[in-house]
């Protein structure tokens, strides 16, 4: 590369950085502006109820079995007859998920029999105290008005308005695609294909 | 009125003046660079603090202020508070000498001095001992390594600087800042010395330790370069002074090569001051531009090429513009 080359290469250089000014910047003003995510993002737990207000959860434990990560305790105990907590024979007398041990895999709700503990998108938890990740039935279970959906998307009294629905730019991820559509999906693809080929 | 006041008291509320719009000016052109160097990597740059981040050098004032000033236990603390202040005088006094503007009531700037260029190298040359005390007064590895470069650094590229502005003085005929602006009424400088502005350029660039010459600082290799061990109010001195430097070096390209506060042909009904500024500002942005767009020299390369090829360059850019004067007049 002589003189002229070194000159051509800087003058590419720097009308690349300029065009970069100009460009539409692909930031999302975070806590103002919020990312759509997937419906069934894997976010912050909940316990879910029947439409009667009475407890999905029977103390069965298979999702604290299930948990890879040991995040979840379950003690169960006997409904009282003159106060049921579930329509089972036990409820959950104590359930609290760590949410620092939680790797948020979904593991949980897959073990779940009665659909009673669903990841919701909700993702913001950020807290002062290590103690405060423990998360109890106090703050785990739904309020009897919430409804009765099994699955985060299917809640009727709909998601709170604080998880993330603020509809302002179009995700990184096409919903509707999938992970198809992002740019290391499509690598995949063509990685895909030339082993195929 | 004029007439009755002390000529002392005028200096001393010029002096004011222009300290306080050349703070003002470096608060901003770091936010300046900030935002620009932003959008050129895809960022939208500091946003938070007021309107467009406006209120963000306000912000980091009030850090500096209130951070911890530390000094090592084996630095040596009369040098190591003093350099910060060498630094900073330095490339505060330069801008007594700049002219920036002239009216029919007389020169905008404090003082018209008759070798202002020279005076101006002076300070600059002087302010090099800060960053070279502040790296070898810090008792600590990394420091020295940046003063060490830094001293090279500086004599390699200042002697390619002064040959470069050699040129412009023969065409000029004098050492006065004002003289110079005046020879370029019909023809700025940068037409006939258009090797010696781009000698000028990229030294200035090395003179003010910036990307992609800052291997003074060099994050990535000496941590911070000499101002590795200094916290707080210190540490904003040395960036003070760095940005002054910089504004200072833009305002003397624009004086030397740009024509100053003249107006380009035909657009002599806006004022010098505002073609002043935004000539100076042009090679500002040129600054930033640089620093996002140019990866850091390797250090023999750097001394390669201030020795090897801009030395002997500007030589031969100043014999011929030499002998073409004494031939021409």
């Amino acid at each position: 590369m002589g003189f002229f080359g070194g000159v051509a290469a800087l003058a590419k250089g720097f009308a690349t950085t300029l065009q970069f000014a100009f460009q539409k910047k692909p930031t999302i003003q975070y806590p103002s502006v919020k990312k759509q995510h997937a419906p069934r993002f894997h976010g912050l737990h909940e316990l879910r109820r029947y439409a009667d207000g009475k407890e999905r959860c029977i103390g069965c434990e298979l999702c604290a079995i299930a948990c890879p990560a040991n995040a979840i305790t379950v003690i169960g105990a006997e409904n009282a007859p003159d106060d049921r907590r579930s329509p089972g024979e036990r409820y959950a007398a104590r359930y609290e998920i760590d949410e620092l041990r939680c790797i948020f895999c979904g593991l949980c709700e897959e073990a779940c029999p009665t659909d009673a503990i669903v990841l919701t998108p909700r993702f913001e938890m950020a807290d002062y105290r290590r103690g405060s990740f423990v998360y109890a039935k106090d703050r785990l279970l739904v309020p009897p008005e919430a409804g009765v959906g099994t699955a985060p998307d299917e809640r009727p009294g709909g998601i709170p308005s604080d998880v993330g629905q603020v509809i302002e730019r179009k995700s990184t991820v096409d919903i509707a695609a999938g992970y198809g559509a992002t740019h290391r999906g499509e690598i995949l693809k063509t990685e895909r294909k030339g082993l195929a080929g | 009125m004029l007439d009755q006041t002390p000529w002392w008291l005028i200096v001393l509320l010029k002096s004011a003046i222009v300290l306080a719009v050349v703070i003002t000016t470096f608060a901003y052109s770091m936010l300046f660079e900030r935002k620009i160097m932003a959008w050129m990597q895809l960022r939208p740059g500091p946003n938070r603090v007021g309107p467009w981040g406006l209120l963000q050098p306000a912000a980091d004032a009030a850090k500096m202020l209130f951070k911890e000033d530390l000094t090592p236990g084996t630095a040596d603390p009369l040098i190591y508070r003093l350099a910060p202040f060498i630094s900073l005088l330095c490339a505060m006094g330069a801008f007594a000498v700049i002219p920036f503007s002239e009216s029919s009531a007389g020169l905008w700037g404090v003082a018209n001095v008759n070798a202002g260029i020279l005076v101006i190298f002076a300070l600059t040359s002087i302010g090099v001992y800060g960053i070279s005390l502040a790296g070898w007064s810090s008792g600590s590895k990394f420091p020295l390594l940046g003063s060490v470069r830094s001293t090279a650094q500086m004599i390699s590229y200042e002697l390619a600087m002064t040959m470069s502005v050699i040129g412009v003085l023969i065409l000029a005929g004098t050492t006065s800042l004002v003289g110079i602006v005046h020879a370029q009424q019909r023809v700025w400088f940068i037409l006939p010395q258009i090797v010696g502005f781009l000698i000028y350029i990229i030294t200035a660039v090395a003179e003010t330790n910036r990307a992609p010459f800052d291997l003074v600082e060099a994050e990535t290799e000496l941590v911070g370069g000499f101002h590795t061990e200094y916290s707080g109010l210190r540490f904003g001195l040395f960036f003070i002074a760095e940005y002054l430097n910089m504004i200072t070096v833009s305002c003397i390209a624009t004086l030397l090569f740009l024509g100053g506060w003249n107006a380009p042909p035909g657009l002599g009904f806006v004022p010098g001051l505002i073609w002043f500024v935004l000539k100076a500002g042009l090679f500002i942005f040129l600054y930033i531009w640089l620093r996002t767009t140019l990866p850091r020299l390797r250090y023999d390369r750097l001394m390669n090429f201030g020795w090897k090829v801009l030395l002997p360059v500007a030589t031969l850019n100043l014999m011929l513009t030499a002998a073409i004067v004494a031939y021409a007049g």
